[in-house]
C-alpha cells in the first residue's frame, strides 16, 4: 500500500499550492510514490472522507495557511489526528505571515473597515457575515472568523516546518525527495521541530552583494532610487531584512534589486526578527546625536510592518497592548 | 496586595552599575522596584532583552550606561542610543507606551543621580500602570464570538 499524502490550505493565499505545482514534472514522482488523499486546490475529496479515516492513517500532511476561523481550526485538529507527520508548510502556517499583521487590529476594526468604511463598499443596511443563515431552502453555515490569526503550532502540535512565502519549488522538491528516501529506506526521521528546506545561515550569507561600512543619513524606499546592482542594498539606504532572515531561497529578491522582506523567517538563534532588525539598522545609521537619529529615523516607514511582515503572530510582543493601540 | 511596578534595569559594569552600588553604600533612599542586571557595556544590550523583559512581566525597562564619550568600549553607548530610538518607535506602534522604556547615563560617581532616576522612572511606570500584553484570554469575549 502506498503512503498517504494530504495537502491542505487554511487561511492561505494559494501561493503555497502553486509553489507545489511548480515542481513541474516531478509532481508525477510525488503522485507515483504517494496516494494523495486530500488536496482541495487540485482534487475533489470531501472533509468527511478524511473524518472517516482511522487516526494516523495519513503518512505526511503538508499544511499551509494560518488559523483564523472555525473551519481552519477544525481542519488543523482533524489533520493533526489523522497524520503521522504534520508539516507547517510556508510562512503562514509557520509564523502567521502577512495574514498575521491583522493581529494589529481587532476583528471588529477589520469588519468595520471592510464591510462599512472602505471607499469601495456600499452597505447601507449594515450587513455583516453571519455564521448561520436561515433561507427558505434550508440553513447555510459559514465558518466563524476568530479575533486572532495564529500559526499552526499555536493550535496543534507540529512536527516540522518548511519556511518561505511561498517555499521555493527547488526546496520543496528537496524536502519531498528526502521524505521519500526516508520512507523507502526506513531511515529515522529528523528531530522534531526541524526546519526543512532551508539553510542555517542568514539571507545575507547567500546574497552576492558587496558590503562596506554602512553610513546611512537617510532611508529610501525601493521605488525612490535605482540601486547599484553590486552593493548591499542596506548600504544604499534601503531597508533589507536579510540580516534577520534565514538562508534557503538563494537570496532571490536581492538578486533582482529588491530588498529581502524576510519571508524565510528568522535565522537560527534569532528569537525575534524585529529585535534583530533594530540592531541591524542601528549599526548603519550615521548619527550620535538624538536629534539627528530622530531625523534619520523619520525617513523609515512602518517599522513594525517591515520588521515583522511575516512573523508578527509569532513574535515576542505579539499584539502588544491592543487597548492602547485601539485608541490611537 | 496593591500593585507595585516591576522594572528590569540593565546597567553597564563600568559606570552605571558602580554608580548604583555607590547609591547603596551611601545609603541613599530610593524605591526598590528596579531589578538590576549587570552587563559589560550597553553596547551588548540586544533589543530582544527588552522585549523578553516585557514578555516576562516587566512593566518598565531601564538601560543605563556611561555618559557619551565615556564608554569603555568607545562606541557601545552610541550604538545603544540608536537602538533606543528604534525600540521606542516599535513599542509605540504596538501600543506599548514608549515611556515604559528609558535609556540614561550614570557615571560611577553619580550614586545620587541613579537614586533620582530610579525614583523618577518608578513614578513614571506607576502612573502608566501595569503593562497588560494582549493575549487571547484578554480577547476571550471576542475570540470565539461571531
Ligand atoms: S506563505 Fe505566502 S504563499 Fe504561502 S499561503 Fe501564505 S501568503 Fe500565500
Ligand atoms: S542586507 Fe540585504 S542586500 Fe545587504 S547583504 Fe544582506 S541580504 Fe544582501
Ligand atoms: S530574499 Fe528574502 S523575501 Fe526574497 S524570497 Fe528570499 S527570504 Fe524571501
Ligand atoms: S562601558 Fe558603559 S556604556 Fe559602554
Amino acid at each position: 500500500m502506498k503512503p498517504k499524502l494530504a495537502l491542505y490550505w487554511a487561511a492561505s493565499c494559494g501561493g503555497c499550492e502553486i509553489a507545489v505545482v511548480d515542481v513541474e514534472e516531478h509532481i508525477l514522482t510525488i503522485a507515483d510514490f504517494f496516494d494523495i488523499v486530500l488536496w482541495p486546490v487540485a482534487m475533489d475529496f470531501k472533509y468527511k472522507d478524511v473524518e472517516a479515516m482511522p487516526d494516523g492513517e495519513i503518512t505526511l500532511c503538508l499544511f499551509n495557511g494560518s488559523i483564523r476561523n472555525s473551519e481552519n481550526e477544525h481542519m488543523a485538529k482533524l489533520l493533526r489526528a489523522k497524520s503521522k507527520v504534520l508539516v507547517a508548510f510556508g510562512s503562514c502556517a509557520q509564523e502567521g505571515c502577512i495574514p498575521g499583521l491583522a493581529n494589529l487590529f481587532t476583528k471588529q476594526q477589520i469588519w468595520d473597515y471592510v464591510y462599512k468604511q472602505s471607499p469601495s463598499t456600499v452597505n447601507e443596511s449594515g450587513i455583516f457575515p453571519q455564521p448561520i443563515n436561515k433561507m427558505p431552502e434550508g440553513t447555510i453555515e459559514i465558518p466563524t472568523m476568530w479575533d486572532t490569526v495564529k500559526p499552526l503550532n499555536q493550535v496543534v502540535d507540529v512536527d516540522y516546518y518548511v519556511p518561505g512565502c511561498p517555499p521555493q519549488s527547488d526546496q520543496i522538491l528537496n524536502v519531498v525527495v528526502a521524505v521519500i528516501d526516508i520512507l523507502k529506506n526506513g531511515q529515522p526521521l529528523p528531530p522534531k521541530g526541524t526546519i526543512l528546506g532551508a539553510g542555517d545561515k542568514t539571507c545575507c550569507d547567500e546574497c552576492g552583494r558587496e558590503r562596506k561600512e554602512k553610513k546611512i543619513k537617510k532611508f529610501v524606499r525601493p521605488h525612490e532610487i535605482i540601486p547599484n546592482p553590486k552593493e548591499c542594498l542596506m548600504d544604499q539606504g534601503i531597508v533589507c531584512c536579510g540580516p534577520a532572515t534565514r538562508s534557503g531561497c538563494g537570496a532571490k529578491c536581492t538578486a533582482v534589486n529588491v530588498p529581502c522582506r524576510g519571508c524565510y523567517g528568522p535565522p537560527p538563534d534569532c528569537l525575534d526578527p524585529g529585535a534583530k532588525m533594530i540592531s541591524a539598522l542601528s549599526s548603519v545609521i550615521d548619527a550620535s546625536e538624538p536629534e539627528e537619529i530622530d531625523s534619520i529615523l523619520a525617513t523609515l516607514t512602518d517599522p513594525v510592518g517591515t520588521f515583522y511582515r511575516f512573523n508578527l503572530a509569532a513574535s515576542i510582543l505579539g499584539r502588544g497592548q491592543m487597548e492602547v493601540r485601539k485608541q490611537s | 496586595m496593591s500593585w507595585e511596578p516591576k522594572i528590569a534595569g540593565f546597567l553597564c559594569n563600568w559606570c552605571s552599575y558602580t554608580g548604583a552600588d555607590l547609591a547603596g553604600t551611601s545609603r541613599l533612599h530610593y524605591p526598590p522596584n528596579i531589578r538590576v542586571i549587570r552587563m559589560m557595556c550597553t553596547g551588548r544590550m540586544d533589543p530582544v532583552f527588552v522585549f523578553k523583559a516585557f514578555q516576562a512581566g516587566a512593566d518598565g525597562v531601564i538601560v543605563s550606561g556611561c555618559h557619551p564619550g565615556d564608554c569603555h568600549y568607545q562606541e557601545g553607548n552610541f550604538k545603544m542610543l540608536r537602538r533606543a530610538h528604534l525600540i521606542k518607535r516599535v513599542l509605540a506602534d504596538l501600543g506599548i507606551h514608549p515611556d515604559r522604556f528609558r535609556l540614561t547615563w550614570v557615571s560611577a560617581s553619580e550614586g545620587d543621580r541613579w537614586a533620582r532616576f530610579s525614583a523618577d522612572f518608578t513614578q513614571t511606570i506607576r502612573t502608566l500602570g501595569p503593562l497588560k500584553l494582549t493575549s487571547d484570554s484578554i480577547l476571550e469575549g471576542t475570540y470565539n464570538a461571531a
